[in-house]
């Protein structure tokens, strides 16, 4: 008897993404090896999640150290930790219910979480003033954008309601998107040179949907995930001015904002550049702008903390904004600590600092080492091109594949860049995610690998990359 | 802020408003709110909230073992050292490795750690004496609320009439009726039995399905046992029925056990519907469907900001939990300190092990206390003029039954509350005490309730008992002088 037999039409449409499977089969692969099957390769790499920890990269210290004493309050007491840490915890554990971290935090965040989140968006955009009030604590980025839609889709709208969504993005946004009922609008990031978002590109995206479906958001990411490009204050204008034409909400996911490294570019936030561009924009524009304690030097995907700024909403909308980040029991406490650490670091003077800084600042020279070998490597391979990085923890390399391979894909009813993946998985163990997976200009195939590793892992998978492409090319020449 | 364009702002608004109704904020919400604001110039120099089971905000102590292991795990170089016992370390060593790159900090899958998972199954199997328990079948969430929501998404379909029905017990847990309303699924309440304990009465499930036929289509029905708010503990006997009952109507069953280590009532032990269905033979166990739920905050161990919980598939297709997995894909995966946590819980210090002893202690003092609270607030409240309380078996909330004076039902009409919630609003603007409100679980009419949390330090249970007692007293001698006068 299988009660379960109709599912809901809209979770029906949510497939389980190629790079699940890919996942899956590394899963399996693993077992094997664990089960001492024979390879070709000793262990399993994989290159795909950019979180630094789970590519191996120690977490902050005094990130660390702070969240043990909160867990453990006996340590507050120890003198096995720096002062600063001590007296950081005891502040932190101050700010939580009954003083304890396993107690219920409020379901949009700690106010002590968002005064200090609120203190840090402030530094960071040159004085443009933050209002706790209008930070939003959530388990992640991915959360918060679920809630902001659920605040902008009408699930059951005729037409739907439109997202334009950035090519390549973040698969999992889609799939929320058709879970919600919402049509993407996809706009195409100009890969060459260095996959800069173009306004004419966002007018004709918009002029393609023709009444089919009713825009509403545009959403950007910044910098570009899985591109790694930073867009410049310039390119930031132009789509806030877009937006504001065409009367669009604009979700800026800047979950990467401290991972900047190109020579260009700095960061600037889109709240900054709307303040500045002044009225009418700075008043009108509505914005949602989300960070996230996974990404970044922090890494913390485990913990489970991101928030979401809201700028310029319309004050009558702001008890449903309330009353949907309090339909979970709240962001858990980990996630809050982890935000507020990375929103108030050490500062100059305190003893933590100079560790704090170093560690930083070797994760940061990894990066820049590992993307600067990876595009020296790539570009040097037969049929692959890669674009300049200055942001983010990947690569996205372009795949300029033989027809024979194309086609083989075509008859196994595969992405000719998926089908180069699983070769990959099976052949030397490497697990990195295809381009069909963030979306990608017709007839063109890419790869995206994680840098957010060792310098030696990142050789490593260099090595086994070169190794199989090579190879690959010649079976299909 | 300048609204240039008015129309476009107020359709905005108005098209926000008709898709997802009023917003939600409940009277309890409110009263939370005020309870953290100062309070100058009251009689009492400290708000006690016991309206919502956070027993660590209510001073009650964590286990020492849990957040030894959770120190450790998060900063590891306390394995270095004495700070940690031997069999903490140990623990952290083994957990560590089943974290990608041995951090707490890196991405879990979606539907958790395999080893959490391994170990939470090993511990069902254990718990309901022998019954297997598979660790494909076990989903970790961020909660309980988040895997119930999965599940209902999965038997939402419909609308108007053939909208999903799920029967749930009146009264229901607070926030039941939010969850049940995102996933798009229509409430059809089965009143329990108060008189009788709150037990839960078949007739009254034919009952409520008659009388969803004509409104919507029931597929399931949504148990909570140990009942919350009613403490109310299945016999396995009534657990039967409810199988039988779900069998012969082919509902799903959606069982809700996450107080499953609270019963303390004299003569009524836990037995899981997991087990009871697959001791019922193979004519129910290999065709009933059914989903069970646990949590961390609702366990002895009570760490509510942890955020996890796990649930059990049982009978249910493999392409089903297929799409239960991409469910749980989309949205987030449960903290992994969290996961952790859930692992010591269902693993906790055995004899024999350095913590095994201190470990006992705390869960026996934490739950003589429980049990202590429940009889002392108890004898309490039945004291009170004008207050009846079933006897209390289970869970950590005490739910008496009030019977406002005339005056007060009079005052709430007139202000447009519900009586119980303008007892509460009173009881906390005069005594500093947050309590709450029946209406917020669902009751029948003209009956009126109280929720009172007992997982408290016993100084903090006798402080609200004794404001409660004052106010209540109070408040009936001021009516009657009302009505005399």
């Amino acid at each position: 008897m299988t009660l379960l037999r109709e599912i809901n039409q809209n979770v029906r449409r949510i497939m389980p993404s190629q790079l699940e499977r890919l996942v899956r089969r590394g899963e399996q692969l693993r077992e094997e090896l664990r089960h001492g099957v024979k390879k070709p390769y000793k262990n399993l790499m994989d290159v795909f999640w950019g979180d630094l920890q789970g590519g191996g990269v120690r977490p902050l210290s005094f990130v660390r150290q702070v969240l043990a004493a909160c867990y453990y309050p006996q340590l507050v007491h120890s003198d096995k930790l720096p002062i600063d840490v001590r007296e950081r915890a005891q502040a932190l554990l101050g700010a939580c219910e009954g003083g304890s971290v396993g107690s219920y935090a409020a379901t949009s965040g700690m106010r002590h979480v968002q005064e200090s989140v609120a203190r840090f968006i402030c530094q960071r955009d040159g004085g443009v003033p933050s209002n706790p009030d209008n930070i939003y604590i959530s388990t992640g980025s991915q959360r918060s954008i679920m809630k902001v839609l659920k605040l902008l889709v009408h699930r059951e709208g005729s037409p739907p309601t439109g997202v334009l969504t950035p090519v390549p993005g973040y698969r999992s946004v889609t799939m929320i998107l058709e879970a919600f009922g919402a049509a993407v609008v996809p706009y195409h990031l100009r890969e060459g040179p260095g996959w800069v978002l173009q306004t004419e590109e966002l007018h004709r995206a918009l002029r393609a949907t023709e009444g089919s479906c009713k825009p509403t958001v545009l959403y950007v990411i910044n910098p570009g995930n899985p591109t790694g490009h930073v867009q410049s204050r310039k390119s930031i204008e132009e789509v806030i001015r877009f937006a504001a034409e065409k009367k669009l909400f604009l979700m800026a996911d800047e979950v990467y904002q401290d991972m900047t490294f190109g020579k260009g570019q700095t960061f600037v936030s889109y709240k900054r550049v709307l303040a500045e561009m002044g009225p009418p924009f700075s008043h009108t524009v509505e914005l949602a702008s989300l960070h996230s304690a996974s990404k970044g030097f922090m890494g913390e995907a485990g913990l489970r903390g991101g928030y979401v700024e809201l700028v310029n909403l319309d004050p009558s909308i702001i008890d449903y904004v309330h009353t949907l980040f309090s339909t979970d029991a709240g962001a858990p406490v980990s996630g809050q600590l982890a935000l507020e650490l990375m929103a108030q670091p050490p500062r100059p003077g305190e003893p933590s600092y100079p560790i704090y800084t170093q560690e930083t600042q070797a994760i940061r020279a990894m990066l820049v080492q590992n993307v600067g070998r990876a595009l020296e490597v790539l570009n040097s391979l037969p049929g692959v091109s890669c674009q300049a990085v200055e942001g983010g923890a990947f690569v996205f390399p372009r795949l300029h594949l033989p027809p024979r391979a194309v086609q083989q894909a075509q008859e196994a009813g595969l992405e000719p860049d998926l089908l180069y993946c699983s070769r990959l998985l099976e052949e030397e163990g490497l697990c990195v995610a295809p381009g069909c997976e963030h979306g990608q200009m017709e007839g063109t195939h890419h790869l995206r690998i994680s840098m957010a590793t060792s310098v030696e892992r990142a050789e490593e998978a260099l090595r086994r990359l070169t190794a199989f492409h090579l190879r690959f090319m010649e079976d299909f020449s | 802020m300048l609204v240039s364009e008015p129309s476009i702002r107020m359709s905005f608004v108005q098209d926000v408003k008709s898709r997802m109704g009023e917003p939600r904020v409940s009277p309890q919400e409110s009263l939370q709110k005020w309870a953290t604001l100062k309070v100058e110039r009251k009689p009492f120099q400290k708000v006690i909230d016991v309206s919502s089971d956070d027993s660590h905000r209510a001073g009650m102590k964590p286990f020492s073992f849990v957040r030894q292991v959770l120190a450790g795990c998060l900063y590891p170089e306390l394995l270095y050292g004495d700070s940690l016992p031997q069999d903490a370390r140990k623990r952290v060593q083994d957990l560590l490795r089943g974290c990608d790159g041995g951090s707490v900090g890196s991405y879990s899958d979606s539907a958790g750690l395999l080893h959490v998972q391994s170990s939470v199954a090993e511990f069902i199997t254990r718990r309901d004496a022998g019954v297997p328990s598979h660790s494909q079948n076990i989903f970790i969430s961020a909660g309980s609320q988040q895997a119930l929501t999965v599940v209902l998404k999965l038997l939402a379909r419909g609308e108007g009439l053939s909208q999903t029905g799920v029967l749930a017990p009146q009264p229901w847990p607070r926030t039941l009726p939010m969850v049940l309303d995102v996933a798009g699924v229509c409430l059809v309440p089965y009143p329990l039995h108060e008189e009788q304990g709150w037990a839960l009465e078949v007739d009254q499930l034919h009952w409520a399905l008659q009388h969803a036929r004509g409104r919507c289509h029931p597929r399931a029905i949504y148990i909570s046992n140990p009942g919350n708010p009613t403490g109310h503990v299945q016999s396995r006997q009534s657990i039967e029925e409810v199988i039988q009952f779900a069998a012969e109507e082919k509902l799903f069953l959606l069982v809700d056990e996450v107080y499953q280590d609270s019963v303390y009532g004299k003569g009524r032990d836990f037995v899981s519907y997991k087990r009871v269905l697959f001791e019922m033979g193979r004519q129910y166990s290999k065709t009933v469907q059914m989903a069970s739920f646990h949590s961390l905050s609702k366990s002895v161990l009570g760490e509510c900001g942890l955020r996890a919980g796990y649930m059990e598939l049982v009978n249910v297709d493999p392409d089903v939990m297929l799409f239960a997995e991409t469910l749980f894909c989309c949205d987030i995966c449960a903290p992994v300190p969290g996961q952790l946590a859930l692992e010591v819980m269902v693993r906790p210090p055995e004899p024999g092990e350095v913590s095994y002893g201190t470990y006992k202690q705390e869960v026996l003092s934490n739950r003589n206390t429980l049990a202590q609270n429940a009889q002392q607030a108890w004898e309490c409240l039945i004291g009170l003029p004008g207050v009846s309380c079933q006897p209390v078996m289970g869970g950590v909330s005490l739910y008496p039954k009030l019977s406002p004076p005339p005056a007060l039902m009079a005052q709430a009409m007139a202000l447009q509350v519900e009586v119980d919630v303008l007892y509460s609003h009173l009881l906390l603007e005069e005594e500093g005490v947050c309590v709450g409100a029946g209406s917020e679980h669902g009751q029948r009419e003209g009956s009126y309730h109280l929720r009172l949390c007992i997982l408290t330090r016993p100084d903090t249970l006798e402080e609200v008992l004794s404001r409660l007692t004052s106010f209540h007293l109070r408040l009936l001698d001021q009516v009657s002088q009302h009505a005399l006068g």
